[in-house]
């Protein structure tokens, strides 16, 4: 009689600490899946400035963007045949 | 009494009945009930990708992705406030009667996109004005760094984000991906919190890398649209290749189009260089003349007579534009001599004829697998008259694309070897031998007198380095024969001694009043290619006329700048 309360006492105990257990690791494993979540965000977040960055850098080196920034702002020029000078090595 | 029995056998049958619908929830109708009530919690979202880029071949873009917000409505939940109609109209510049009508007209829909691919600051203040069913929606938008300049190649997406044209429609798979699917639970707000399970992996797209140089590709296109519109042409073409490696470095066409905001009727919108076949003319002379050189009937110096100018076949009379006298087969090239071209195809086997053309490419299409490439035409020998094998050694008579002549050119420049021209990077591509090496060699020698002091190529001409290439100018037919328009072409390559380019010109229909290839085609030619050798870091093979050019201009010349 004694031993059966004791072990009835016993998988109570275990009962409860498996089940507090699962509540925890269910918690914790929503909380690691809302911090996948914001992860996931900030990843999407920095891919989408890196592409619109490389737009941006792609508009401003652009040629016709460089060509007319030489010709029009820095009065640059191609040079005459006659001011080339091939050496050779 | 009665009323004792009564009362008892409406409680026995109310239980009755509350157990018969216990049961028939609990167990007959239990799978669709649990489907309903996770329907409540559980979403299916798609996880969408992105598409790929795609890039030159240094790595510059020339397409990307890049997230933009959509708006959309529910408009059962809308329309309840006409108010927010008005001021959602007045931020999206719509017409709010216009707006009010459509979502009328779809109230019992649940989800009707408003308008697509904002602006970012746009989407930032319907964001900040909080209305009830409206909600704002991520999405990918194409960019297109290059704009106009590389179109064609390109091409563009529809607003699903499906290739259409170009290399964005031949790709599109590899660039596309595949949007994955995830099974989350979401709480009252809509926020996921927690993951159940990811029923399909998302694949992203990949990225692209082109052959195509952009500086290049920028470099041709803005001197080829100076010169369309310098000569009032209808359209043209510039095609530029790596003869070491077949790859495209340049492709460019005119009318073009901005692929940013396509115009779907637009006749800009096909890549003329591999999509539209012409007769080439005289650019064709170097392969007959090769056909003639392989045959052992010729050698590079054998006399031809090409006098009185001009030559009767069959009822056709075939002319030159003067009376060249007794030349050499080089002497055809250099001069462009179509009674000579002739007198060389007559002696030949048509079978034979035909089998060099055919293994420089003309009438097969080149394997870009570009979307629409044309084979051209090339007829089977078999049919052959005798004036038509006279005018195919002239370049009519048959119809090539403008890819198709570079990739033939590159391999008269290469020796011989012939290479399948390609636009992405990376992919193997083995030469095939199509012609003696010998032949190759001296087929070049005879190109590179067309830019010499006698030739009709001298407007080709590139400062410091040595050009081969060869003049065109076809008339175009047309339903009543040969009418008064022309296509003026250049073909060539360089630098002479060890070939690292070649360069493909193609103005259609000039209207200015010249329309010789030597005059229309050869400038641009020469503009590009001496562009293009700079660019690329080739050095110059012809230092004598470097120096002349030095001591005519009377210039003190210093290497350092402490000397005089």
């Amino acid at each position: 009689m004694n031993l059966r309360l004791i072990l009835t006492l016993l998988l109570l105990a275990l009962v409860t600490t498996s089940s507090l257990g699962v509540v925890y690791t269910r918690h914790q494993s929503r909380s690691l899946a809302v911090q996948l979540g914001e992860l996931e965000n900030q990843r999407d977040e920095t891919i989408a400035e890196w592409s619109r960055l490389q737009l941006e850098q792609a508009w401003l080196a652009d040629a016709s963007h460089v060509e007319r920034k030489a010709r029009d702002d820095l009065g640059m020029d191609q040079p005459e045949e006659t001011l080339i000078l091939v050496v050779e090595k | 009494m009665t009323r004792l029995y009564a009362f008892l056998a409406i409680v026995l049958l109310s239980s009755v009945a509350l157990a018969a619908r216990a049961f028939n929830l609990q167990i007959m109708e239990t799978e669709f009930l649990k489907e309903q009530g996770e329907a409540r919690f559980m979403r299916e979202v798609e996880v969408p990708v992105r598409r790929g880029n795609i890039l030159d071949r240094n790595g510059e873009p020339l397409a990307v992705s890049t997230p933009v917000d959509s708006v959309w409505v529910n408009p059962g939940e809308l329309l309840q406030s006409p108010e927010d109609i008005d001021r959602l109209a007045e931020v999206l510049g719509a017409n709010a009667d216009e707006i009010e009508r459509r979502l009328t007209q779809r109230a019992q829909r649940e989800f009707v996109w408003l308008k697509r691919r904002l602006h970012p600051d746009l989407a930032a203040r319907i964001d900040a004005m909080k209305l009830s069913g409206v909600f704002l929606q991520k999405e990918y938008r194409r960019f297109y760094p290059a704009g106009e300049v590389a179109a064609h190649v390109i091409g563009f997406t529809n607003i699903d984000d499906i290739g259409q044209e170009g290399l964005e429609l031949a790709y599109n798979d590899w660039l596309q991906g595949k949007p994955g699917v995830k099974r989350v639970i979401r709480d009252r707000l809509g926020r996921t919190i927690e993951r159940a399970e990811l029923l399909r992996e998302s694949v992203p797209g990949q990225d692209i890398e082109l052959t195509i140089d952009r500086r290049l590709q920028y470099l041709a296109y803005r001197e080829l649209k100076r010169t369309v519109l310098k000569h009032g042409a209808r359209s043209g073409t510039v095609v530029v290749l790596d003869i070491d490696s077949g790859e495209v470095l340049a492709m460019v066409n005119q009318p073009s189009y901005n692929p940013n905001q396509p115009n779907i009727d637009s006749d800009g919108l096909r890549n003329r260089a591999v999509t539209d076949v012409f007769e080439p003319g005289s650019v064709m002379k170097p392969f007959s003349v090769a056909s003639a050189l392989e045959a052992g009937i010729v050698v590079p110096d054998s006399p031809i007579d090409s006098s009185p100018g001009w030559i009767n076949i069959s009822g056709y009379t075939i002319k030159d534009h003067h009376n060249y006298g007794p030349i050499d087969v080089t002497r055809i090239i250099t001069k462009s001599s179509n009674v000579g071209a002739t007198k060389l195809a007559l002696q030949l086997e048509p079978q034979h004829m035909w089998n060099t053309y055919d293994r420089f490419g003309f009438g097969s299409v080149t394997g870009t697998g570009f979307p629409g490439e044309s084979a051209g035409v090339l007829r089977n020998y078999k049919r052959w008259r005798r004036v038509e094998q006279a005018t195919l050694s002239y370049g009519y008579g048959l119809s090539v694309t403008a890819l198709q002549l570079a990739s033939a050119f590159g391999a008269i420049a290469d020796e011989g070897r012939m290479r399948r021209p390609s636009l992405i990077r990376g992919a193997s591509n083995p030469a095939i031998s199509v012609i003696d090496p010998t032949i190759a060699r001296q087929v070049a020698a005879m190109l590179e007198t067309v830019t010499g002091p006698e030739g009709t190529g001298k407007n080709a001409r590139v400062a410091n380095y040595r050009i081969s290439g060869k003049t065109g100018t076809s008339r175009k037919a047309s339903a009543a024969g040969y009418a008064s328009k022309y296509i003026a072409t250049f073909a060539g390559f360089g630098p002479a001694s060890n070939p690292r380019l070649v360069c493909i010109v193609a103005i259609n229909d000039p209207t200015g009043g010249e329309y010789y290839g030597g005059l229309v085609a050869a400038p641009l030619f020469s503009t590009i290619m001496s562009g293009a050798l700079r660019l690329l870091d080739v050095a110059p093979d012809n230092f004598e006329t470097a120096l002349t050019l030095h001591k005519a201009s009377d210039q003190p010349v210093s290497l350092d700048g402490d000397q005089p």
